[in-house]
């Protein structure tokens, strides 16, 4: 993957930092939300595979990592102040009942915007696609941002989301690998399949929920948040994924299309269990204190994900594209 | 012979752990394919015998 399109001042002063071509930006003044989320989205990309045009050792860089840290000050409290609500709300409705399982689920159980049903119903084959090219910045490197908490965690919790990656991981085999899956649907579906391809037409909304999974698996203080965001993941899965499914069976997506989403309805059925019970909860057993930021990362997982699904609902219903316009055409 | 633990979960499935088959309800068996599997233990599920979560929408209604 080359390094993608900035969407700002600040995103261009980076993009042109990390090719050679001059200094670290020196705050994290940025424009917007695009901005914003793009730039971040470059910082954390290091950590992961990379960019083709950026030698590797940018990745410790001290000066990016300065410039990380401001812009995920910002963040970190915008993701604090969204989610407040209803992490207290869940608290309150689990009430006696302490066990944080409990009040994992009244988070999971939110009513919130989500795009399954208009999939599964209405939406186009064109408005499928584009929801297969937003989620391939995630789903192509699916369950990795979780797996920074495995050396964070030890005993039960570090069994259980070892037990829960090696299934993600494809247990053993290659081909189902869920990171796979995802690339095979995608080139049945006529589309890319290679890494990033689509980073440039992703929109804010889905690049901050792929910039919350990397702030919280990065940061070993914020290890509780990381696997309530991978509980809540999980919990609010299976469902919509039988909703993909059929939606993708009724557009004549093809079979990799189906089946992508078919093993998530079965796996992800299992995985709820692993993630809230024997992963959430062990880990609560452990360090009480880590409660309050499991409860955020499960409020992070499904606010920012309701808040992509209102952005991308509210374009479609009125006839546009959900995602960005190519560089050339916004230009013109 | 290894173990095979059964983890009951309240108001959802059994986890299953070291299991290699698992019959549905007409008796069919079904190969296990991943660590730990999710067998229906409410009778609803579409694809018998894993869970496929539908006694969540059982219980909402």
């Amino acid at each position: 993957m080359l390094l993608p399109s900035p969407r700002g001042t600040l995103g261009a002063a980076l993009v042109s930092a990390l090719r050679g071509d001059g200094p670290v930006p020196a705050t994290g003044a940025h424009d917007d939300e695009d901005d914003l989320q793009l730039s971040l989205w470059v910082l954390y990309e290091l950590h992961y595979r990379g960019f083709d045009d950026v030698p590797g050792t940018w990745e410790w860089d001290p000066e990016l990592l300065r410039l990380r840290a401001a812009l995920e000050a910002g963040f970190e409290a915008a993701i604090r102040e969204r989610c407040a609500g209803l992490v207290t709300e869940a608290e309150e409705q689990a009430g006696e009942q302490d066990d944080v399982v409990t009040a994992l689920r009244l988070i999971a159980e939110a009513d919130v915007p989500a795009l399954s049903s208009y999939l599964h119903r209405t939406a186009t084959a064109e408005q499928y696609r584009e929801f297969l090219m937003a989620r391939s910045v995630y789903h192509l490197k699916e369950s990795d941002p979780h797996s920074w908490a495995v050396p964070r965690l030890t005993g039960a919790p570090k069994a259980a989301l070892a037990e829960l990656q090696y299934d993600e991981l494809g247990g053993g085999r290659p081909d189902r690998v869920h990171q796979q899956l995802f690339a095979d649907a995608l080139t049945e579906a006529g589309l890319d399949p290679a890494y990033g391809s689509y980073v440039d037409l992703t929109p804010a909304p889905v690049l901050a929920v792929n910039n919350a999974m990397s702030l919280f698996g990065l940061h070993r203080r914020l290890v509780g948040a990381c696997v309530g965001h991978l509980a809540a993941f999980e919990m609010t899965s299976s469902l919509p994924c039988r909703r993909y499914a059929q939606g993708a069976e009724r557009l004549e997506l093809g079979p990799a299309v189906v089946r992508y989403f078919d093993e998530h309805v079965e796996a992800d059925a299992v995985h709820e269990h692993l993630a809230a019970r024997d992963i959430c909860a062990r880990l609560v057993d452990q360090q009480p204190a880590l409660r309050a930021d499991v409860l955020l990362g499960a409020a992070a997982c499904v606010l920012l994900e309701a808040d992509a699904a209102r952005a991308t609902l509210d374009a479609w219903e009125q006839g546009l594209s959900a995602l960005r316009a190519p560089e050339q055409e916004r230009v013109a | 012979m290894r173990e095979c633990r059964i983890e009951v979960v309240p108001g959802g499935p059994a986890l299953v752990r070291g299991a290699d088959v698992v019959a549905d309800p007409d008796g069919a068996a079904h190969p296990v394919t991943r660590p730990v599997v999710a067998v229906c233990l409410c009778g609803l599920s579409q694809r018998q015998p894993w869970c496929d979560a539908t006694h969540k929408v059982a219980e909402g209604s």
